[in-house]
């Protein structure tokens, strides 16, 4: 399990490592002035140069590069760098804040919203899955199969447009406040309001995402209910609400797993439609500005974030398997 | 009364080439404490015959009757079914790489069978399964009762699922294929602990499989099926010495070192196909691909009737019906030719080839498989 560990870990070293590199290269290639941005307005051109000095900016790439890894850009003597700790993601010069800070604030939003989201796409999905595929063609199969098809055409925009035109912009207009509009309020201040603004967005999200785990769901459920270890799980005479759920479940969760792990690592590198459409201001939204604004330092470690995550996970994931299934520890 | 009669057994499927009738009026019966095999090519409806009548084929249209100890088993509520299954019929399937649950432990496996069915605590369950794999000889059992499936070999696992089946101490046993996964030593081994088990649990076994060697070891009656039914039933010594379905014959001439085949010959494998159930050929199912096929095969439909024994074949001879649906310990066979030609005799052969010669208006010189198709 150590050696597992060990090695997961590595990769997952490994990959952010070739992640950095690439987004520093595209950084370095779009290259704008960050010195002249970060300067008073009509600074002369001396200044300007003595800034870019200032932040090694004249350095040949490899060194930036290098200076990205363990130290990043002096400015007002923050000692930063990735391989420091805290690890730190640069300077926006843009915001004059450090990048992780302006990350980090965002952060909670978008946690927020897609690990709830995912608890109820699961919890949306899980059972009509299962139910569709224990009475595979009978009515309800039919009507879960329609309705996934479905939430699978229709556009997270759209069912989030929807949502707020029937459910803020009706309700008001019919005199019950019921939702926001939008807007995050974080769980430590109000975790009641924390939920209230997050229900329309959650909602937005898993609807969506359901129909697919509904067809997963069913399609892993109905192969592993006609293996042989159900027969046997049926021939000892248990109750087939056991069968279906302690026998074929178990077995059918493994593609689940690993959809929602993805799902749930893209989902927090930035759940930008949704994030906009509520005005949510988290990681999503934060790239969107971003790179309208040409702040790429926060761009990069937006990436870099949205990489972690992802790479993250997938360990994660790993690791929820050689817990589900006994043999994959062995290897 | 037997521990279990089998009526008029009819299993069908409604598939999408339309319908296929897997079990076409399947009687047999099982004494306490006898073994019964059942014996046939792939596809002749053996698996699906015994899953049927315990409730695990689904999506099947069955008829008929299952007396098991005087219930109906294919009539009964679903919840009694239940009950009995893991309880007082066991099951052991073909294949153990893939019947046993690859993320539970194999002790618990056998733990959750006792639980299903008795109020005891789960430490005392444990107790059992570890005494049970002890039994069933997998050394150091306290140890490998915590074992996953794939940390077994195929025999272990085939071992662990006849500890499971027994776990309840079940009063009938069927064993579908039990060793056809397995490599020859192991199938002894296998073979040789269900006897043992049997034994001292007095446990009917319906033992299936398509290896008339098997059934010679362990079998008190045997049921020849083809295509969905039954073409030939009787005790052991009388379906090898004296069997009078000339798909019996084949099936024995293709097993080694059998009565019908001498030592050092060469294995005859039947020619042909089964047939599709899906479109049976006309008449005697298995006509297309007999040796001795005659005019009355292609038309009509032979009937299970008794044989004569011994005492009666040098009297003349009368197809009389088999005089209950049930032939206790009697001989059946479902063939149009003259009932006492039975077994690998000269004498025998040549009533059959004289049969055959006037039972054929243009001579067929050699069998034809195309009528399979
Ligand atoms: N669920 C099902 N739906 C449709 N046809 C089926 C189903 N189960 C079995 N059959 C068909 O029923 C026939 C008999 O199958 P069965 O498994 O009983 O054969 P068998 O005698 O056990 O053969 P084997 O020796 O290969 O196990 C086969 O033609 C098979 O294709
Ligand atoms: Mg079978």
């Amino acid at each position: 399990m150590l050696r597992f560990l060990l090695r997961r870990f590595g990769y997952l070293v490994f990959v952010l490592f070739v992640i950095a590199l690439v987004s520093f290269g595209l950084n370095s290639i779009a290259n704008n002035n960050p010195a002249a941005l970060l300067a008073p307005r009509g600074a002369s051109a001396e200044a300007i140069a003595q800034i870019k000095a200032n932040l090694h900016l004249n350095d040949p790439l490899y060194l930036q590069f290098w200076h990205f890894l363990t130290r990043g850009p002096d400015i007002r003597g923050t000692k930063s760098g990735l391989m420091q700790w805290p690890p730190s993601l640069g300077y926006s010069f843009v915001k004059q804040r450090p990048v992780t800070e302006v990350i980090l604030d965002k952060l909670p939003a978008t946690i927020s919203l897609a690990l709830g989201a995912m608890v109820l796409w699961l919890a949306i999905a899980l059972p009509i899955g299962v139910l569709a595929a224990t009475k595979a063609r009978s009515l309800l199969d039919r009507v879960s199969t329609f309705f996934a098809l479905v939430g699978l055409s229709f556009p997270t925009f759209l069912l989030g447009l929807l949502l707020l035109y029937v459910f803020y912009y009706q309700l008001t207009t019919a005199g019950f406040n019921v939702f926001p509009a939008g807007g995050y309020v974080a769980l430590t201040t109000d975790p009641l309001e924390w939920a209230h603004h997050l229900i329309l967005p959650w909602f937005t999200l898993a609807l969506t995402e359901a129909a697919i785990y509904v067809r997963v769901t069913r399609s892993s459920m109905l192969e592993v209910l006609g293996e042989d270890y159900i027969r046997t799980a049926r021939a000892k005479g248990l109750p087939e609400r056991r069968v279906v759920y302690r026998h074929g479940l178990r077995s059918a969760l493994t593609p689940v797993v690993t959809l929602a792990g993805l799902d749930v690592a893209t989902l927090l590198g930035g759940a930008i439609v949704t994030e906009q459409v509520f005005g949510l201001d988290g990681v999503g939204r934060l790239a969107v500005l971003s790179v309208s604004d040409g702040d790429l330092p926060v761009v990069v470690g937006v990436t870099l974030v949205a990489a972690f995550f992802f790479v993250f996970i997938n360990v994660l994931v790993d690791l929820v398997y050689a817990l589900l299934d006994a043999r994959v520890r062995v290897d | 009364m037997a521990l279990l009669e089998v009526d008029d057994l009819q299993v069908a499927f409604d598939t999408e080439d339309g319908r296929l009738r897997a079990v076409r009026g399947l009687s047999f019966s099982v004494e306490a404490g006898q073994t019964l095999g059942i014996v046939g090519e792939s596809g002749s409806g053996k698996s699906v015959a015994t899953q049927s009548m315990v409730g695990l084929t689904r999506g099947a249209r069955i008829s008929g009757r299952a007396l098991f100890d005087g219930d109906d088993l294919l009539t009964m509520a679903p919840e009694n079914l239940r009950a009995l299954r893991g309880n007082q019929i066991g099951m052991v399937f073909q294949d153990p790489l893939t019947s046993l649950h690859p993320q539970y432990t194999v002790g618990w496996q056998i733990q959750e069978a006792i639980l299903a069915h008795e109020q005891i605590r789960k430490g005392e369950a444990r107790k059992r399964a570890v005494d049970l794999l002890g039994q069933v000889g997998i050394s150091q059992p306290e140890r490998r009762v915590d074992d996953f499936p794939h940390q077994f070999s195929g025999g272990m696992r085939q071992r662990a699922m006849i500890a499971m089946a027994l776990s309840l101490s079940p009063r009938l046993l069927i064993a579908d294929e039990p060793t056809t996964a397995l490599d020859v030593t192991v199938q002894a081994q296998v073979l040789e602990l269900m006897k043992k088990l049997q034994a001292e649990y007095g446990t009917a076994l319906i033992l299936i499989t398509h290896d008339l060697g098997v059934v010679a070891d362990m079998a008190d009656d045997v049921l020849v099926m083809y295509a969905g039914r039954a073409v030939e039933k009787a005790d052991r010594r009388t379906l090898y010495y004296r069997q009078h379905h000339p798909y019996s014959k084949g099936l024995l001439a293709s097993v080694p070192a059998s009565a019908a085949h001498a030592p050092g010959e060469r294995l005859i494998p039947i020619a042909g196909q089964p047939p599709s159930l899906l479109h049976l050929p006309s008449g005697c199912a298995f006509h297309p691909r007999c040796p001795y096929v005659m005019d009355v095969c292609v038309s009509e439909t032979p009937e299970l009737l008794s044989v004569p024994s011994i005492a009666s074949e040098n009297r003349p001879s009368e197809n009389r019906p088999a005089s209950e649906n049930r032939p206790a310990g009697g001989h059946v066979s479902a063939c149009h030719l003259p009932p006492e030609a039975v077994g690998p005799s000269p004498d025998a052969e040549s009533r059959r080839e004289r049969a055959v010669a006037a039972g054929r208006s243009t001579p067929v010189a050699v069998l034809q498989d195309e009528g399979a198709a």
